[in-house]
């Protein structure tokens, strides 16, 4: 059990931090959450600044024009730039994470040297067809269907909860190549162009009031077969190594900032008198030990990947299970501190915050699923009803 | 940063593991319950003699020079155990009294208000008045259990006593009180990490075999899903108790022991609801660790206590 770093790590802890002092003051202000063409601006931006500094696709592999950093890197990574208030990874969220990686790990070398680049530099934005009206946990009954024709296949059908698709210039796209086969096994994986014809994306109006996500309907779209990722109806196994990474750190930032939103909650109602309710107090208290032990926690998943070779493990689903109610208990209690006037008012960040945690029990993979997947793979427990 | 177990940490866990296997099985655990709890001496000094309490004493004390967060794994596998006895407080009391170390003494512990287990077969008592530490011994001692009333104790396997107020009885001041208040939550929340763990096992290997509806009922979704939080709850509390054995950093112990109190706690309730009509019989070993979870949740560092702590530490 060794908690520090080592002179190397602290060293790279120490020139992050620097270059953060430089780079941050020169940053344009945020943009409004609902100004998609200036929130794109803003996060590829930001993106271009960290691959100038040679930040870009840190944990990534050098032959893919990534960093090949350790996972304790990229840990150090996430943390400095939360710490310091940099911009989160927004637009390029799926180019960074999960297409990029994807293609990494299961591309041609001609498919790497195409898409990886340009998510590098922040010069396209990917965004995620995956689910579909029809097929959201269950993410294996997906009925958009590809026909080959030629060199190309040919799409048709919907998808749904598409965030950045307004922006995004390629979509990692599920489809379904074998209608006949088993329903995993008749999954192939494709790069889409999002403005290839019979491509029409339609904004979806979230709880919150903002265009967060869309519908996305295609319309016997042509996808050349070459931008098929692996190989034909073998689109399940690569989806499952897209998987494996959105859970292994990719609440790291927000964890940190949880942390600051406490800090902020407790200096806020110090300031009201509110801080001598004891109840309140105390339960403020108890979620310093909750976002206390979520950030351990982390620590003890990244030290699991590294020695299984970075592929983080299920010790992600009991993250994020905890995570998600955590996030939504923070919110809950900054309603308290804000007190019946202030929690109505939608022009306190708070506010808008306690509505979006709305959405962490459900997107990445409901509560519900993740509680099936540590049940069935690591405690045991038949698979069934 | 590499915060899993060393080898030498496995193997240590190992070891003590192998030893209570050995020497109390499920047969003597519940022989000693039956027989009214208590701390059996003999397995006490075997403890001494591997090294569990001495563990912590430098080696020019006869102690092995091990830390916190070596004493947090042999206490882990204790609590799953349910071996009964006062063994944080003779952990913290090792180079102070006298047989401590060598697990010949033991060393009870009083907390202002709280009932004392323990108390008859005790050879010192520590006493605990917020951060202030004091042990009682000889006449002292002795005077404290004349005046002092058992009480029936929901937990078997701790017998209970009232004491009166201990202000009146001189004692040996220790220094550091506050320091021993915290490594005394802390080995306690690793007591109650084990139970934590031991409950979650119950309840997958119940689930796994008992069938109805022509089907083990793990296999149900309401089943999957207690059992799957039951993880949730003992693996976010271990990586807590573990990061403060490491830092022993007043807030992070104080988060550990409000968390493990809670997977102990939460874990049993739900092995019991597992367990069905099982779960509610005394032949179940469910009710004892949910017992003992509550008697150590009210040990060292109440959640009350504990939410103080960290609500200070917010800015």
């Amino acid at each position: 059990m060794d908690l520090s770093y080592t002179d190397e790590e602290e060293e790279f802890r120490a020139r992050l931090r620097e270059w953060l002092a430089s780079a941050l003051p020169g940053l344009p202000g945020r943009p409004d959450p609902g100004d998609w063409p200036g929130r794109r601006a803003y996060d590829t931006g930001w993106q271009r600044l960290l691959y100038d500094a040679g930040y870009a696709g840190l944990h990534w592999p050098a032959d893919a024009g990534g960093r090949g950093a350790t996972p304790t890197q990229h840990l150090i990574f996430l943390e400095e730039t939360e710490r310091a208030g940099a911009p989160y990874v927004g637009a390029n969220f799926v180019g960074l994470l999960h297409a990029g990686p994807t293609i990494a790990a299961e591309g041609t070398a001609a498919q790497r040297a195409r898409w990886l680049p340009p998510v590098l530099r922040g010069d396209e934005v990917w965004c995620q067809g995956f689910s579909e009206p029809e097929a959201g946990s269950d993410l294996a009954s997906l009925r958009t269907r590809a026909v080959r024709d030629g060199d190309d296949y040919v799409v048709s059908g919907q998808k749904i909860w598409t965030s950045h698709a307004e922006v995004a210039d390629w979509c990692e796209l599920l489809v379904r190549t074998d209608p006949a086969a088993p329903r995993h096994r008749g999954i192939s994986w494709l790069a889409m162009r999002m403005d290839a014809p019979g491509v029409t994306v339609r904004p979806l109006r979230t709880l919150a009031g903002s265009t967060e996500f869309a519908e996305m309907f295609l319309d016997e779209v042509r996808v050349p077969v070459s931008h098929r990722v692996g190989e034909e109806n073998d689109g399940w196994r690569v989806t499952m190594v897209t998987l494996s990474f959105e859970r292994g750190t990719a609440f790291v930032g927000e964890v940190v900032a949880c942390r600051r939103t406490l800090d902020a909650l407790a200096a806020e109602a110090r300031r009201s008198g509110r801080w001598d309710d004891a109840v309140l107090r105390r339960r403020l208290g108890r979620l310093n030990a909750e976002f206390r032990a979520l950030w351990r926690l982390t620590q003890w998943n990244v030290s699991e990947a590294q020695s299984t070779g970075g592929v983080p493990g299920t010790g992600g689903s009991v993250f994020k299970l905890r995570y998600s109610h955590a996030r939504q208990e923070l919110y809950e209690a900054a309603a308290e501190v804000l007190g019946a006037g202030d929690a109505l008012d939608l022009d306190r960040e708070w506010v808008l915050d306690r509505l979006s945690s709305l959405s962490y029990t459900i997107a990445a993979g409901t509560s519900q699923i993740q509680r099936n997947i540590v049940a069935e793979r690591i405690l045991g427990l038949p698979k069934g009803r | 940063m590499d915060f899993r177990l060393s080898e030498d940490q496995r193997a240590l866990r190992t070891g003590i593991r192998e030893l209570l296997a050995g020497r109390f099985a499920r047969d003597r655990m519940r022989a000693t319950l039956d027989g009214g709890g208590g701390v059996g001496r003999e397995l006490w000094r075997e403890l001494g003699a591997a090294g569990l309490f001495a563990l912590r004493l430098p080696g020019t004390a006869g102690g092995v020079g091990l830390g916190l967060p070596e004493s947090v794994l042999m206490f882990d596998e204790i609590g799953r155990s349910l071996l009964p006895g006062p063994l944080a407080a003779t952990e913290l009391a090792a180079g102070v009294v006298k047989g401590a170390a060598e697990g010949e003494a033991v060393v009870a512990l009083a907390e202002a208000g709280r009932p004392v287990g323990h108390l008859a077969q005790a050879d010192a008592l520590l006493v605990l008045d917020g951060d202030r530490a004091r042990v009682l011994t000889g006449g002292a001692l002795r005077q404290v259990l004349r005046e002092a009333r058992p009480v029936r104790s929901l937990d078997p396997g701790t017998p209970l006593w009232r004491v009166p107020d201990l202000a009146a009885h001189d004692g040996e001041p220790l220094p550091e009180g506050a320091r021993l208040r915290r490594e005394g939550a802390l080995l306690t929340a690793a007591e109650q990490l084990g139970s934590a763990a031991r409950s979650l096992e119950a309840a997958v290997q119940h689930a796994g075999e008992r069938e109805q509806f022509g089907a083990p009922i793990g296999a149900f979704q309401a089943v999957k899903h207690l059992c799957a939080g039951m993880l949730v709850r003992a693996e976010t509390a271990r990586t807590a108790v573990y990061a403060a054995a490491v830092t022993a950093d007043p807030v992070e112990i104080a988060g550990a022991k409000l968390l493990a109190d809670d997977a102990a706690v939460g874990n049993a309730r739900d092995c019991l609801q597992v367990h069905g009509g099982m779960g509610f019989t005394w032949e179940a070993d469910v009710h004892l660790h949910l017992k003992r979870a509550w008697l150590r949740s009210g040990q060292w560092l109440t959640a009350a206590d504990a939410e103080e702590v960290l609500a200070a530490d917010l800015a």
